[in-house]
């Protein structure tokens, strides 16, 4: 289905490029084949599309796959990835590197720092004030949250209206049109490395959810798997943020479709997570570029087709929620 | 000796201690209910016996070693934890549920194997229950839960079973089929310490009682020599006599209750 999504992406866009096309440009890559397009097909496809579509499959699958994380070391369904201020802090860090016309570059390697930093902070806070106890982890991460949504609205006010506010404010919104290779290669580590971190680790998530108490009488070092998965969930989340923007609802959303339709149990959750999260931000991404005349930010769209969709989900599969 | 504490000593802060001076054993096969009031410790003994608070002074040995000298998934391969039911946040499946007890047995990055699953199965057929393994734990009853908890603790495979009032919430019929079960394990050589509000259970499935209040153990020895009016009526600040029961249709055959005087 996936992959299915990720060839038939390929073929949206202004530049219209025939499947054989898309497929002998793909397949020149690896082997050697007799060369039957333009060069700007050449470009289309693998300097525009397929970083984007790579993106899309990446920042989806991240985002999925941390929220499912979280959601399972907080025992809590509500929770985002944005819980522990990791949004919050990746949107100062670009707004700030916007105000200082740094290089895109930049850009991304402060969001990147800050969305991390966002997060070294809430454990800080809840390291020196309340011990193991998850409720000030999560009010901790409230507080950073709304502290650097208060720094982004001091960098908005005193950004440039003319083209840096505008600038900030379309990153907020989230959209993959600027992602290059180079992007790519930035964020594939980082992601790749979480997500196959949490793979190994998937049988002590799934443990922990039945609570702190139990799980340590069944022989889970609480504290340390906790902390590791907060670290890789929000590695992955910062990297993908700092590519793609803020992309509101992919993280809360997917995990909960993946547990109506496979239930809790973490060794199915995560790779289900994965692959329901990057063809649905690729789908949607499908949609953002090729529905409307100009481009719909991507962050927008998610959350215009993900609440109904979200709903019509809930009222069709009750598994287990009451 | 299963189990063997030794002056032990606890406190969440300096200034006073929740549990003092404690000292008890568990023997093979022993059953162990420990009464006390509301807010007394009984809990806290638990978790400082399962290792989830560190001890300030004592010594708590399982299967004759040093708890602190193990690890969290050592000690978990020694004794298993039955919490009181509750529901758990994610729509679990029974059988899952019951295969978690199997965590101390695997790897850091291992997951179950086909033979974990078999365990668990067992595991469900000793407490009765295989006919749910597929249902959701949090759509069957109290009682149905407290014996996949049990199941959990089974599949555990620690010989040393701790259950935190066992029968708390259950109906009348459930609670005499959890105690059965927990005389049935005790036939077979697990060694069971429980906490209980009622002390007519001690007469049911006890061997030993100990006697807990504000943080010290009062007494402990057998049912029929600790449990007495005036020990109880102490305990729990109210008039209470133990009397003697004939069951009507086996005139030879007796069984002690406490009853709680109104006036």
């Amino acid at each position: 289905m996936v992959v299915a999504i990720f060839f038939t992406s390929f073929l949206f866009g202004r530049y219209p490029v025939t499947p054989d096309k898309v497929m002998a440009i793909l397949i020149s890559k690896i082997i050697s084949v007799p060369k039957s397009w333009t060069d700007t097909m050449e470009t289309v496809v693998l300097q525009v599309r397929f970083p984007r579509i790579v993106a899309a499959l990446m920042v989806g699958g991240a985002l999925s796959v941390s929220g499912a994380a979280y959601q399972s070391v907080f025992k809590n369904p509500l929770v985002s990835p944005a819980i522990l201020g990791v949004s919050a802090g990746a949107g100062f860090g670009a707004a700030l590197g916007m105000i200082l016309y740094l290089p895109w570059v930049a850009v991304q390697l402060l969001a990147f720092v800050f969305a991390l930093l966002a997060v070294a902070i809430s454990l800080f806070i809840s390291k020196i004030i309340g011990g193991s106890s998850m409720i000030v982890l999560v009010l901790g991460g409230m507080v950073i949250s709304a502290f650097f949504q208060a720094l982004i609205s001091i960098a908005k006010y005193i950004a440039d209206p003319l083209d840096t506010l505008p600038a900030i404010t379309f990153w907020l919104m989230g959209g993959l049109s600027k992602v290059s290779n180079n992007d790519v290669i930035f964020a594939i580590l980082p992601i790749t490395i979480s997500i196959a971190v949490l793979y190994l680790l998937r049988w002590q998530v799934n443990v922990l959810t039945v609570g702190d108490e139990e799980a340590a009488a069944l022989g889970v070092n609480i504290n340390r798997i906790r902390l590791v998965v907060v670290l890789c969930a929000t590695l992955m989340t910062a990297a993908a943020v700092s590519i793609s923007g803020i992309i509101g609802w992919v993280g809360l959303l997917i995990p909960h479709m993946a547990r109506m339709i496979i239930g809790p149990n973490f060794q199915l959750l995560l790779p289900v997570s994965l692959l329901m999260g990057s063809g649905y931000l690729l789908l949607v991404d499908n949609i953002g570029r090729s529905a409307g005349s100009v481009e719909i930010p991507l962050g927008i769209l998610t959350s215009l087709i993900g609440a109904p969709f979200f709903i019509f989900l809930l009222s069709k599969a009750k598994k287990g929620w009451s | 000796m299963s189990l063997f504490v030794q002056t032990l000593s606890f406190n969440y802060t300096k200034r006073s201690n929740i549990l003092n001076d404690v000292s008890l054993s568990v023997a093979k096969g022993d059953v162990l209910c420990l009464l006390g009031p509301n807010g007394t410790g009984k809990t806290t003994l638990l978790r400082c016996i399962l290792g989830i608070l560190k001890i300030n002074q004592g010594e708590i040995h399982i299967g004759g070693r040093a708890i602190r000298s193990l690890s969290a998934r050592e000690l978990a391969r020694e004794v298993a934890y039955v919490p009181q039911a509750t529901s758990t946040v994610f729509p679990y499946q029974v059988l899952d549920m019951v295969i978690m007890g199997r965590n101390p047995h695997l790897g850091l990055i291992s997951t179950p194997s086909s033979r974990d699953e078999e365990i668990a199965r067992e595991a469900l057929t000793k407490t009765g229950i295989l006919h749910l393994e597929n249902c959701l734990f949090s759509e069957i009853s109290g009682g149905e839960r407290q014996l996949v908890l049990i199941a959990r603790a089974l599949a555990q495979q620690a010989n040393l079973l701790i259950l935190d009032e066992p029968t708390a919430n259950l109906d009348f019929g459930n609670q005499a089929r959890v105690l059965m079960i927990i005389n049935d394990l005790a036939r077979q050589g697990y060694s069971i310490f429980m906490t209980s509000h009622f002390p007519n259970q001690a007469f049911l499935v006890c061997n030993k009682v100990a006697i807990m209040n504000e943080g010290r153990i009062l007494a402990c020895g057998s049912p029929d020599e600790i449990i007495t009016d005036s020990c109880l009526s102490d305990l729990y600040s109210s008039s209470i006599k133990v009397v003697s029961a004939r069951i009507l249709d086996k005139p030879h055959k007796e069984v002690k209750v406490c009853v709680p005087m109104l006036v």
